[in-house]
């Protein structure tokens, strides 16, 4: 058996492993946070709320009376999730655009606040057991270490939808119109396009997101209330690095990170937590507007 | 600011000080030393919201730093109050000074994520370092003798130290707000590419109101944890920063005394919640959205609103109409 750098070569491509499903997760929900940033000007604050309660809605498919599975759930869990956005988005969000983008900021804040209580109290914060399904069991032994099928499966689902998006919104005349009401909505729905549909479409959408990433979690975290805060401060970082002008820059830097995250985790531990803050400090210094963001 | 209102501010200012200073004999005086530390929080948070329109998502970086350094140097280092407090503050200006550095080259939306996750490093250092006592924190600190003289173990004394440090804050802010300085931090709030094309330097305004503000919210840290004698990760987490937002709204952003209004309602609030565990945390959470959705004066601007309507109204009123825009 080899060594590199001193390094057992499982602990490293199992950090590596662990730091692109991490990836992934920052990938889907920077990228929810982007599409939303691009069309409403709000940071999504609720999207770790809505991340926990797609995680949530698959565990209670699980265990409710119909019993229903992993991939019915991974089908469901957006469209309930998404359904509960729009309610948001026609009931609270629609009244603040014409307002300072920060109380976007403190209004979804709130939200996330209330789902997050309301979550933690009926189930507590620790975490119920979510078991991965049964077609993914098991894994292969690739020689140099061990893949768990679910592990790979998240990782190859969640880069098909998020290249699947970028297709959507970068090379279609729906993704061409919304990117076009993201320049200049009021020329836009001068050309007769239904504008605050297409708002409530995209809100709907990006939470939808958030919800499908928490699916794909809750098998390999717990299912958790507080799982959903853990997460959104540091998207928030990636966001930062990333910048939002780019649905690209989102899932590049996504991932991108989520490996940096892992190799610290083999290399530095103490440092893994706080690598993407110091990054983006970095990053603040060279480039304020981000890798890929357009300066403003 | 019309001649109404600063009248008012007049009166509100004494009528509060003599509130302040009959409450501990009515009330428990830890519960108002609570409050007196996180109306001086908000009331730092709100110079950078009300007068320089940078929201910061992370102050709690800057109160809980402060609670742990004075926390730490007061019982590991046996140094007295005053300086504990002191050496609190100063750190918490530094830690200002470097974040703010950062901070101040995004602005908006982008300022607030970014001191969120500044903030954050802050509470993942507190909770792995050694000194900081990780999940037990720092207890039973000892508060001791203020200047070797004054007994801090007894509650009325405490209480008026904190008093003392509250309105000497307050006094601080209150005069960076009226001085030629504040007028240059609205004139950025108001237009900042207008105050650059004046001459001024609004990346070092800027930085410097953050400092201040930084320092004040390590001043009310740093005595927040000598009134409860404990230093604990709940003063660095985010959920301390969304607390002192949702005190300087409920209040009243951009007013004088907004902040300490807010930080009591929402003191009594948990009071009275506190038995109701995670409810706290959704209750707290739909007051944010009312105050966004309906309320965004806060109790102290809708007064102020309300007594310039009567003002304008009154017929042969002593002031006319003020000119918008004063």
């Amino acid at each position: 058996m080899f060594e590199l750098l001193g390094i057992p070569p499982q602990a490293l491509f199992g950090q590596l492993l662990i730091g692109l499903i991490n990836g992934a997760f920052y990938a889907m929900l920077s990228l929810g946070l982007a599409v939303i940033f691009g069309l409403l000007n709000i940071i999504n604050f609720t999207h770790g709320a809505q991340y926990m309660m797609g995680a949530f809605v698959a565990w209670f498919l699980l265990n409710s009376a119909l019993g229903l599975n992993y991939w019915w759930a991974l089908l469901i869990a957006p469209i309930v999730v998404g359904i509960t956005g729009i309610v948001i988005e026609r009931l609270l969000l629609k009244r603040i655009y014409k307002l300072d983008h920060l109380y976007g900021l403190l209004l979804t804040f709130g939200l996330a606040l209330v789902i997050e209580g309301l979550f933690r109290n009926y189930y507590g914060s620790t975490g119920l057991p979510y078991s991965i399904p049964p077609q993914l069991a098991g894994g292969h032994n690739l020689g140099f270490m061990f893949l768990p099928n679910y592990r790979a499966w998240v990782i190859v689902f969640s880069l098909a939808v998020c290249l699947g998006t970028w297709f959507v919104i970068e090379r279609t005349s729906l993704g061409a119109t919304l990117r076009a009401a993201t320049e200049n909505p009021t020329l836009v729905q001068a050309f007769g396009i239904n504008v605050p549909r297409l708002i409530t479409v995209t809100y709907g959408f990006g939470v939808g997101l958030a919800a499908l990433a928490g699916v794909l979690a809750a098998p390999i975290y717990q299912v958790s209330p507080l799982m959903g805060s853990q997460i959104i401060i540091v998207v928030f970082a990636v966001v930062v690095i990333g910048g939002m002008g780019s649905i690209m820059g989102a899932i590049v830097s996504g991932f991108g990170l989520g490996v940096i995250e892992g190799l610290t985790k083999v290399f530095y531990p103490e440092a893994s937590n706080t690598v993407i803050f110091v990054i983006m400090a970095i990053v603040l210094l060279v480039r304020p507007a981000g890798l890929f963001g357009r300066a403003r | 600011m019309t001649n109404g209102t600063a009248k008012l501010g007049t009166w509100a200012g004494a009528a509060l000080l003599a509130v302040a200073i009959v409450l501990p004999f009515v009330v428990y005086p830890v519960f108002v030393m609570k409050a007196l530390c996180f109306a001086l929080f908000a009331c730092a948070f709100n110079l950078l919201i009300g007068y320089v329109g940078l929201l910061s998502f992370g102050h709690a970086a800057y109160f809980g730093i402060g609670s742990y350094v004075t926390a730490y140097t007061v019982k590991a280092w046996a140094l007295p109050p005053e300086l504990g407090i002191l050496l609190g503050t100063a750190v918490a200006a530094l830690l200002g000074v470097v974040f703010g550095w950062l901070a101040i080259r995004r602005s908006g939306i982008y300022f607030a994520m970014v001191t969120l996750a500044l903030a954050q490093m802050v509470y993942f250092y507190a909770l792995q370092s050694p000194w900081t006592g990780g999940e037990d924190g720092i207890q039973a600190v000892p508060r001791g003798h203020l200047l070797g003289i004054f007994d801090l173990n007894e509650p009325l004394v405490m209480y008026f130290f904190v008093l003392g440090i509250f309105l000497l804050g307050f006094f601080i802010i209150h005069r960076t707000i009226h001085s030629p300085f504040g007028n240059v931090l609205k004139a950025i709030r108001e237009n900042e590419p207008r105050a650059i094309s004046l001459g001024y330097k609004t990346d070092q305004y800027k930085l410097l109101a953050f400092v201040l503000s930084a320092a004040l919210s390590g001043l009310a840290g740093s005595t927040k944890s000598l009134v409860f004698q404990l230093a604990s990760l709940t003063d660095v987490y985010w959920t301390m920063s969304g607390e002192v937002v949702l005190m300087t709204l409920v209040g009243g952003l951009g007013t004088v005394f907004g902040p300490v209004v807010g930080a009591f309602i929402v003191i009594t609030m948990e009071n009275y919640l506190a038995r109701y565990g995670s409810w706290v945390t959704v209750i707290q959470g739909i007051v944010f959205v009312l105050c966004v959705l309906a309320f965004r004066r806060g109790v102290v601007g809708e007064i102020i609103a309300f007594v310039q309507r009567r003002t304008v109204r009154a017929p042969g009123a002593a002031t006319p109409a003020h000119a918008p825009g004063e």
